[in-house]
């Protein structure tokens, strides 16, 4: 446990930063470059990626819950309604789609406070059933508004031109018809890095912290002063708002609403890339995300057999790697740990039944001490 | 003398079971008052009274002659009045000192938001809540521990930890219960010890104990409780000598309750 932890953080943060230039190159540049070896074929990825990038946002919203300590399986109600409070925005309302999109989160995360405020005093698999039929409810409102013409098709212009407010000057230009997948993927992979860079941000500060303990022990926490209702429906907001946002752009990108774009299913499968990817990182909805997603991709040619193939896939990996693919960087880790360190740390794990031993001993001796014997009043009625 | 704290006629029943009935009493500043009784005489309940994670069916408790019965607990912590749970708790996943750390939030001048851009306030705190947790654990003779698993931590040690983070939240009133529950004689010294070393830096200490030679050596005054009504109130000698005392630990023997 000694293990300097100056150099341990300090490379810590040069790993990480390493990964953030080699991922924003891959993303700016390497898969345009790629996909323009053969755009005829290639090209739809940009749609492909863009999905996936914007679907590891919400589920990054979800892995937030979890980070509180709440199982939430409701990711999807955000999402639909970002989207179609975008929609709505941009189609009755003439509003620019990329402010158009913001306010979806904001709404978002403004809703989020009415549905949490009740449902977040439930815990474990109470908050988890309430949330998912929670995205039942939200495609019965959808099916049965006017405004979202009952959830049938509701066509969406391209994203218009972002001026610089009170001015002319262009910040990102109108999305041609023939251009929005590629505008929509440079979209998308920004948003996605910037979201999670914010989380990362979130969870290394003392916001961190408080979540963390919150989600150990809320009555401790409280104890301490931690104002546990607050900070629960901030992180919940913080959860929804990157929710709505992802959906309006899922929604923009799409060029057509409807209501099975998010559906109960969606909001199981932001919590299956979290599971998957691994809930002890931050990058964990992001992995988890790519890989099954682009996994269900390349099943399809199996056709009636791939959904099959995926499940069997999902628990053998469930199986082997039950915190996550990122738990692979721990192993990894223990690989290239050097060797007298290993020693260390096997020297560490040697002693540690001792250790077991005196903790259990000392519970169970007796807490009332004999020399006292009081009489016990329980079991009185 | 002034009472920082006062109990007024306090009732807690749990469906047909009244776990705390009618008690009524004071505290003085800097005091050091014990609240002993047979197991399930109602002493954690009272203490979740004091410290608000329970609403009370009927009385109230005031803190500085100001009513805090029916206030969420942060907010009572907020003035002063702090718990450590009977039960070892702690968050399993983190080291000692980053517990402290979290411990100290009742202290935090920046907001939310400041600790996510780290503003100058949101620096400072960090600075001052990493120092002040090393301090702490140093006082409590947690220092060695500090980089260890909260879960790793032996049992002793672990009361420890509780009272850290009790210290951590800079109260006026602390509320232990059972703090030396599980250590043998001379870790109860030492802990003796270290709850008199609290008053000295100008705490108010309630604790709920079963050690009797603990109790007796440390207590300025003494509440006991059975059937969760207050049956005995007096100095340690007052209360060895009670007859009531002595029936409700000893049943009808006549032995001194005590060593
Ligand atoms: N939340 C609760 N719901 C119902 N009954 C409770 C609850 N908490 C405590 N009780 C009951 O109230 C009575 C007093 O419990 P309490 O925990 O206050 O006793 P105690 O004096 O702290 O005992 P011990 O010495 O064992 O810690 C017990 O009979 C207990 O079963
Ligand atoms: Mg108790």
């Amino acid at each position: 446990m000694k293990v300097k932890p100056h150099t341990e953080s300090g490379l810590k943060t040069w790993v990480g930063l390493a990964a953030l230039v080699l991922a924003m190159g891959l993303f700016y540049f390497g898969i345009p470059a790629l996909i323009a070896q053969n755009p005829e074929v290639y090209s739809r990825y940009y749609t492909t990626l863009s999905g996936i990038a914007l679907l590891s946002m919400a589920s990054a919203g979800v892995w937030l819950t979890f980070y509180i300590g709440r199982i939430n399986i409701g990711q999807g109600v955000f999402c639909l309604f970002g989207a179609y409070i975008s929609g709505i925005l941009v189609v009755n309302y003439g509003m620019n789609f990329w402010y158009s999109a913001i306010w979806a989160g904001v709404i978002c995360s403004l809703l989020s406070f009415l549905i949490g405020l009740p449902i977040l005093r439930l815990r474990g698999v109470y908050f988890a059933m309430v949330t998912l039929i929670s995205t039942q409810v939200a495609t019965l409102v959808v099916q049965n508004l006017a405004i979202t013409k009952q959830g049938r098709s509701f066509a969406l212009p391209p994203p218009a031109a972002l001026t610089l407010p009170g001015t002319d000057i262009v910040v990102i230009p109108a999305f041609t018809l023939e251009g929005a997948a590629v505008g929509f993927y440079f979209a998308a992979i920004t948003l996605m890095i910037l979201t999670f860079l914010g989380l990362y941000r979130l969870v290394n500060s003392r916001i961190g912290q408080l979540c963390k303990s919150l989600q150990q022990n809320e009555e401790l926490a409280s104890s301490l002063g931690v104002n546990i209702v607050w900070l629960r429906l901030v992180a919940y907001a913080i959860s929804c708002f990157v929710g709505g946002v992802a959906g309006a752009f899922y929604g923009a990108q799409q060029a057509n609403l409807n209501v099975s774009l998010f559906t109960v299913q969606d909001s199981v499968n932001f919590l299956l890339y979290c599971f998957m990817g691994g809930l002890n990182y931050v990058v964990g909805p992001l992995i988890g995300t790519i890989t099954l997603r682009l996994g269900w991709d390349q099943l399809s040619p199996t056709g009636e057999y791939q959904l099959a193939i995926y499940a069997l896939a999902l628990i053998i990996l469930m199986f082997i790697l039950p915190n996550g693919l990122m738990s692979l960087v721990e192993e990894g880790k223990k690989w290239f740990i050097r060797p007298n360190h290993r020693q260390k740390l096997q020297s560490m794990s040697a002693q540690k039944p001792v250790k077991t031993v005196a903790k259990s001993a000392a519970k169970k001796r007796p807490k009332t001490a004999a020399k006292t014997a009081p009489k016990s009043n329980k079991g009185r009625k | 003398m002034s009472e920082i704290l006062q109990v007024k006629s306090i009732t807690k029943k749990f469906g047909g079971l009244t776990a705390v009935n009618g008690v009524s009493f004071g505290v003085k500043e800097k005091e050091i008052l014990s609240v002993i009784g047979p197991n399930g005489a109602g002493k954690s309940t009272l203490f979740k009274l004091i410290s608000s994670f329970m609403k009370p069916s009927d009385g109230e408790v005031l803190f500085n002659g100001k009513r805090i019965s029916n206030q969420a607990p942060h907010i009572v912590a907020r003035k002063g009045v702090v718990r450590t749970f009977q039960e070892t708790t702690i968050f399993k996943n983190m080291t000692v000192k980053q517990t402290v750390i979290v411990a100290h939030h009742l202290r935090s001048k920046a907001n939310l938001w400041g600790y996510f851009v780290s503003t100058p306030n949101a620096r400072n705190d960090e600075k001052h809540f990493g120092d002040s947790a090393d301090e702490i654990l140093e006082f409590l003779g947690l220092s060695s521990m500090a980089n260890e698993q909260a879960s790793n931590l032996p049992h002793g040690h672990l009361r420890a930890l509780g009272i850290a983070m009790g210290l951590a939240t800079n109260p006026k009133i602390l509320l232990l219960d059972e703090p030396f529950a599980g250590m043998n004689h001379d870790e109860t010294m030492k802990a003796v010890k270290m709850v008199r070393d609290l008053r000295k830096r100008g705490l108010t200490v309630l604790l709920v104990e079963h050690d009797m030679h603990a109790v007796m050596t440390i207590s300025d005054r003494i509440v006991v409780l059975n059937f969760g009504t207050k049956i005995a109130e007096g100095t340690p000698e007052q209360i060895q000598k009670n007859p009531a005392v002595i029936e409700a630990y000893l049943g009808h023997e006549d032995k001194e309750i005590g060593l």
